[in-house]
């Protein structure tokens, strides 16, 4: 058979083969946890994707209407476990917007310490996972071992490595020890040269774009159509960040800090670092955009710490300490979202007065991001799929609740 | 647009199924009627000066007390609350929508009210919707695909409402 189109369309449009079904996880290494999707294929091509979710359901939710605010910090851990402080934070920051309630200059610094620490830690993650599922695994030994160190530091700060419940309604749960700041300035400086050899390894690694590149592309309005948000919302040129567009009480804690959202705006990533180029293959909003914002955060965020880190030594006054486990809350209702590592996560609080809240409510950013993966994936070659569920960064913790 | 504003604009179309409002709460909210909702959904989001893009969350409120010593001292008729939390990106400015809803439909336990859906507006509502169908018990009308979305299929029971009772067993699983 002649023709002058090219051999892969050839095989698209003019051979089908059986429609077969197939079952990818909940127990597949690229699923990043227990996610299930069914795939229908004709051949190598995806033509229909269903992503079945609830396998690691713990009913949050209805936990949270049966204790106190301060006693279901712990749970908010287990969400997104990847980034358990920015999940206490939001939590922290609900339950305070309902109190009406600021915490202390000192307070808001070293939040932003933890927090951006826990989002450098929850970027590598998603980096080294995403060269994993690529085959190659070079990238995920050296950002885990960079993450090591960042979990070396949460330990010494509140005692645990994955869940801290540190950051905690009216304060955090202690103070830094002493010599912590020194330690993570060396971390930082340590750090920042290796973000170098990833972008070496990853970035503008040939197979790494051939895999990426052009595939999976979400157009701006269909992302906030499905209310995707953070990175995966950012790699497709929309330039939204809660913490420069969010509620006072949280872009107020980053005032007074230099930074920038990472978006591509007018064809143009932010320039304040030397940042490797943008391959000519890459269309923005596929995958490959979606993994180089998170890289680019990743400097971001440790501008943010280093002027955090001089801010909180600059701060007179202590460290607010926690609030009263047993308090009773004002009635009324209070929603809030901050920007975690994979997007806006947002809690509610409902209240009728007494100290275990009437209703409490998770809104998780990965849970709206994997919804837009039928979309995404229609059309592309069974292949692709791992590579499009990597680009968003997904935590099953987080969408099951 | 502050939501003074945003309410005096719909109140010229919708006024009538405007029911409720409350400008100094938190989060300042209208609440609609349940046969108003679908439109004035595609009213925020098509209106070019409102333009509510982002549909953050939709979340379902089970307003009852099982306990009848405390309920005899609720200020409340039992009633189910959906809330619809809105954000448009091009204005930056928000809006909370509530829904009043009866707890059963026509009074008979095990049957979910029902609303119009807004996933036709909002792709975002098409798995909301799905979730508080399957936690809170709530039918959204004119919605693809309602099936369970966390719970498995042959969950029996909505676990978000207050007087949820969880099941003894689950093929065979024993819950307690």
């Amino acid at each position: 058979m002649m023709s002058d189109r090219p051999a892969s369309e050839i095989v698209d449009f003019d051979v089908h083969t059986d429609e077969m079904l197939i079952n990818m996880g909940p127990q597949h290494p690229s699923t990043h946890g227990v996610l299930r999707v069914a795939l229908r294929t004709d051949g190598e091509v995806v033509t229909e994707v269903t992503p079945h979710i609830g396998y690691l359901h713990r009913s949050a939710e209805k936990i949270g209407e049966n204790l106190t605010p301060r006693q279901f910090l712990p749970y908010t851990d287990r969400l997104d476990y990847l980034a358990g402080m920015n999940m206490n934070l939001g939590w922290a920051l609900c339950v305070e917007k309902l109190l009406g309630q600021r915490v202390s200059e000192k307070t808001r610094h070293l939040r932003i310490i933890i927090t951006e620490l826990s989002r450098i830690a929850s970027h590598l993650v998603a980096a080294g996972c995403y060269g994993l599922d690529l085959g190659s695994f070079t990238p995920f030994m050296w950002t885990f071992r960079e993450r090591e160190k960042i979990l070396n530091l949460f330990e010494e700060v509140c005692g645990a490595r994955l869940t801290y419940s540190y950051i905690t309604v009216g304060g955090v749960t202690a103070d830094l020890p002493s010599g912590w700041l020194g330690r993570c300035e060396a971390f930082l400086d340590q750090f920042e040269p290796v973000i170098d050899d990833l972008h070496a390894l990853l970035t503008n690694n040939a197979i790494f774009i051939h895999r990426t590149a052009g595939i999976g592309v979400l157009e701006p309005a269909m992302a906030i159509d499905y209310g995707c948000t953070g990175p995966v919302l950012r790699g497709s040129g929309v330039d939204w960040d809660l913490r420069r567009d969010g509620e006072p009480i949280f872009t107020d804690m980053y005032e007074g800090y230099t930074w920038r959202v990472i978006a591509s705006t007018g064809g143009q990533y932010p320039q304040d670092h030397p940042y490797p180029p943008v391959p000519p293959e890459a269309v923005l909003g596929d995958s490959w955009h979606r993994y180089f914002v998170r890289m680019l955060e990743v400097v971001q965020s440790m501008y943010l710490i280093r002027q955090a880190m001089e801010k909180y030594s600059r701060a007179g006054g202590v460290v607010d300490g926690p609030a009263q486990v047993k308090a009773k809350l004002p009635k009324g209702e209070a929603y809030l979202e901050t920007e975690a590592p994979k997007g806006q996560m947002g809690f509610m609080i409902i209240s009728d007065g007494t100290p275990v809240p009437w209703r409490v409510r998770i809104r998780s950013s990965s849970f709206c991001n994997l919804s837009v993966l039928p979309e995404l994936c229609r059309g592309v070659l069974v292949a692709d799929v791992p590579s499009i569920v990597g680009s968003l960064d997904l935590v099953l913790g987080e969408i099951d609740r | 647009m502050k939501v003074q504003d945003i309410h005096a604009r719909l109140a010229d179309r919708f006024g009538p199924w405007l029911v409720a409002q409350d400008f100094e709460a938190l989060d300042p909210w209208i609440e609609v009627k349940p046969e108003g909702l679908l439109e004035l959904c595609r009213h925020l989001r098509r209106e070019p000066e409102l333009s509510f893009d982002l549909l953050n969350c939709i979340t379902a409120v089970d307003y009852f007390q099982p306990d009848p010593k405390k309920a005899a001292q609720v200020e409340w008729q039992p009633h189910l609350e959906l809330i619809y939390h809105l954000w448009s990106l091009a204005h930056r400015h928000r809006l909370v929508l509530k829904v009043r809803l009866p707890r059963w439909r026509d009074d008979q336990p095990g049957q979910p009210p029902e609303v119009a859906s807004v996933s036709g507006v909002w792709n975002t509502a098409d798995w909301h919707e799905r979730e508080v169908f399957d936690l809170s018990g709530v039918r959204f009308v004119g919605h693809r695909e309602l099936r369970r979305i966390l719970c498995p299929e042959d969950w029996v029971g909505y676990p978000l409402r207050k007087d949820y009772e969880m099941p003894a067993e689950y093929h065979g699983i024993p819950s307690r």
